[in-house]
């Protein structure tokens, strides 16, 4: 016997219709209206041996803005009162609604967790958190987790004509125990930059992973132009720029013995924190080389449209910082001592 | 000194008694990035077989850094019983580690052994024990202390409330107090990790915690996690402290990193002993965790066990109230993955209740680090299971400043129920009078911040 697709397709709606049926009658409830009233789970009947709920947060109830899609409705295959369709948990207004059963002091409960970033009025049954708490929690672990192990898109590299280059690292698993190795250019890696950069240029433009492919996939489409026309609209020569994979900041000062710029850039990947995966740092330093670090450099941190600086606001920043880099030839507690009096 | 053995037919031989422990070490990043870590886990064993076979004066006499050229070295062997060592020097690491685990052999007696012990023989024997053998070890040394209450007493779990704040607001700090206290986390300390490390900041932070164990009369203590120094200066200019804090490292070199040695340690003690507002006699808060000396470039190629079982002796010198390692916080190159975290923090727990000071844990990690909130969770249950002291409580696990995951607030009152533990029974009256607990669990008014705005 064989089955053509247009066959099981027709065989798994059946299939669905029935189970759809049988489901609804076991729920002894009417099926809620198709335009879109399909509950979520907030408001599903209490398992028998749990206290009744209180009554769900108003945060939980649909917006009712626009009727829900569901997936069978939007792949046309039915329609009806089945799906789940749930509104973002990440939203402000749902992140940060209070969970906890009836409290003492409601209003008092709000002001107090406005006061912090701490996850606070997560309620609890027994002595575990609410669903909806651990959910969250979850959730915002699971992008840090995306981001760190994720790779950049080769499209967003492909678009600004970005070739990559990669670090004495082998792996992502190494790249965590080796941190080392990732401050260093592959021998490939110096072949690639000798050949394809223009050397000695004012600026030296450089992005990498580090540890959130995030931060770049959502960031480097908005900051880099703003450098880039930043800088060539006050005719600072710029050189070729590139992407490191498996990238640490120390990396800046090895490149810098390959290309000679008098300023490099590195624009770089975040340790993603919880709910926060994408944040990138800009790392700036005049002339380095081996023996530079962190004192030697200028940073902004923390540039992503999430709660941090937006990156188009950054990379006004960044030539900001980099025409002052060139003014003073100097960059890190040198250019702060030498721009002290300025102040 | 010949180190040898043979294994499968061949032959492992090993330069110094330094290089055994270190390849005797359970698989770590940390000693792995240094490249003192056994090659092949043949060798590791083959380092095991060898180290059970090494006698205690041994060990004794081949310290991770000389005594002429370390004070954390000469802190612990000066601190060494000579009498309990004589009885105890020609036993070998292997004997040693059968006597801990020997029904004949009781808490008591433990005590009493562990003032022959150097940081060397603590971390050796810890090498030869499975996960097993540290619960089951620790679980038959009580070290209690007091400061405003009793901490680890038999049938106790507190909780540290780690109620810290991006930019140290007293309103946001407060906050999270009470949604900590509210779910029983608070026995232990409230001990507030600030952003600002200024006298005046963290005067201010005593102050405010003062001010609510005060209105509340809480059975507890505060403690404002800055530099020692920082702490010193805030006690001179009278504000209230119930512990003072230090973190420590294994080595002089490591902790002058820290801008702290020996000396700073005695005064800060003596001040803490002279001016502190609480009951005492312990009054000393130590933080520690495996991999800060290799950070520090301060390790002497010893492994990271061993540098850790150092600031347990270290921190034995000033009586502590409360000693925790921070387990997972420095990051995958040191400890990669739940399984290293695990049992790190499974032999620091260990180690400290060995070296007798009172032991918690920061069971945690970092979101660069293969591990996940279940697997802080597996460990705390298994700590829980050793009789370890503490943990800490952080709203829902996610500490809003030091940017890492730990113990949640609802983790100590669910690990109390899980193993039929109870808080510190000063605070669990306290819990009880308020209304928050009753017959060892949270009443229905339980988990709600709120619950403090009424005085």
């Amino acid at each position: 016997m064989t089955t053509t697709p247009h066959d099981l397709d027709a065989i798994i709606a059946a299939v669905i219709e029935e189970l759809r049926a049988g489901a609804a009658a076991t729920n002894g409830r009417e099926a809620p209206a198709a335009t879109g009233s399909t509950s979520v789970p907030a408001a599903a009947p209490a398992p028998a041996a749990a206290p009744a709920p209180a009554a769900a947060p108003a945060t939980q109830q649909r917006s009712g803005a626009a009727p829900p899609v569901t997936h069978a409705e939007a792949s046309g295959r039915f329609t009806g009162e089945f799906g789940i369709d749930l509104p973002d948990p990440t939203e402000p207004e749902r992140r940060h609604a209070l969970r906890v059963e009836d409290p003492y002091d409601a209003e008092g409960l709000a002001n107090m967790a406005s006061t912090t970033t701490a996850r606070l009025g997560v309620g609890r049954s027994g002595p575990r958190p609410r669903t909806s708490s651990l959910l969250l929690f979850q959730a915002d672990h699971g992008v840090t987790q995306d981001a760190i192990h994720g790779t950049v898109d080769p499209e967003v590299l492909e678009r600004f004509d970005l070739f990559t280059v990669t670090t004495r690292v082998a792996d992502r698993e190494e790249y965590l125990l080796r941190p080392d190795l990732g401050r260093r250019l592959s021998d490939q890696a110096k072949a690639d930059i000798t050949e394809r950069c223009t050397k000695s240029p004012q600026v030296q433009i450089v992005v990498g992973d580090g540890l959130s492919a995030a931060a770049i996939d959502n960031n480097l489409a908005k900051i880099l132009p703003v450098i880039e026309q930043g800088l060539s609209a006050a005719k600072i020569s710029l050189g070729t720029p590139f992407f490191v994979e498996n990238a640490r900041v120390g990396l800046m000062n090895d490149i810098n013995d390959i290309v000679g710029a008098e300023v490099i850039i590195l624009l770089i990947g975040e340790r993603p924190g919880l709910g926060i995966a994408d944040a990138l740092s800009a790392y700036m330093g005049y002339r380095p080389t081996a023996g530079k670090t962190d004192a030697d450099r200028d940073l902004i941190c923390m540039i992503t449209e999430h709660g941090g600086t937006n990156p188009l606001e950054a990379g006004a920043y960044v030539v900001e910082f980099a025409k002052r880099m060139l003014q003073h030839q100097a960059s890190g507690q040198e250019l702060r001592r030498l721009t002290a009096d300025d102040a | 000194m010949l180190l040898r053995t043979k294994l499968f037919g061949t032959t492992y031989e090993f330069a110094s008694v330094k290089e055994v422990l270190a390849k005797a070490n359970e698989e770590k990043s940390g000693d792995r990035q240094a490249g003192i870590a056994a090659d092949s886990v043949a060798e590791r064993v083959a380092a095991r077989y060898v180290l059970a076979e090494l006698d205690l004066q041994t060990l004794r006499e081949n310290p991770a850094v000389p005594y002429e050229d370390d004070e954390v070295t000469r802190v612990i062997d000066d601190g060494v019983n000579e009498a309990i060592f004589r009885e105890i020097r020609g036993w070998k690491v292997g004997d040693l580690r059968e006597w801990l685990l020997a029904d004949t052999t009781d808490g008591d007696m433990v005590s009493r052994v562990s003032k022959g012990l150097t940081a060397e023989m603590v971390a050796a024997v810890t090498k030869l024990m499975s996960n097993l053998d540290l619960v089951l070890g620790a679980k038959k040394i009580r070290i209690t202390a007091h400061c405003n209450n009793t901490i680890g007493l038999p049938g106790t779990l507190a909780s540290r409330n780690q109620p810290n704040h991006p930019t140290d607001s007293v309103e946001g700090i407060r906050a999270s107090i009470y949604e900590g206290l509210s779910l029983g986390s608070g026995d232990s300390v409230i001990g507030i990790n600030p952003s600002d490390d200024s006298t005046g900041s963290v005067a201010r932070l005593l102050e405010m915690t003062q001010e609510v164990i005060d209105r509340w009369e809480i059975p507890t203590q505060n403690c404002v996690l800055a530099h020692v120094t920082t702490q010193m200066e805030a006690l001179k200019r009278g504000a209230p402290m119930g512990l003072m804090f230090q973190s420590l490292a294994g080595t002089q070199k490591a902790n002058e990193s820290f801008g702290i040695d020996v000396d700073l340690l005695d005064e800060a003690y003596d001040m803490a002993k002279r001016y502190c507002n609480s009951a005492g006699p312990n009054y000393m808060y130590f933080e520690t965790g495996q991999g800060t000396a290799l950070s520090a470039d301060a390790h002497y190629d010893a492994d990271q066990l061993v540098m850790e079982a150092r600031n347990y002796g270290l921190a034995k010198r000033y009586s502590p109230y409360q000693v925790n390692t921070v387990v997972g916080f420095i990051g995958p190159e040191y400890l990669y993955d739940s399984v290293q975290i695990t049992r790190a923090g499974l032999e620091d727990h260990f180690m400290g209740k060995l070296t007798g000071i009172s032991m918690g844990c920061d069971a945690c990690y970092t979101n660069h680090a293969r591990a996940t909130q279940n697997d802080i969770e597996n460990l705390a249950v298994l700590l829980s299971a050793a009789g370890c002291n503490y943990f800490m409580g952080v709203p829902m696990g996610d500490d809003a400043m030091l940017s890492y995951q730990c113990t949640s607030y609802h983790d100590a009152p669910s690990l109390r129920q899980a193993l039929d533990l109870r808080p510190i029974p000063q605070f669990e009256a306290w819990m009880e009078d308020i209304g928050l607990m009753s017959d060892g669990k949270l009443t229905a008014k339980a988990g709600d911040a709120s619950f403090f705005l009424q005085r």
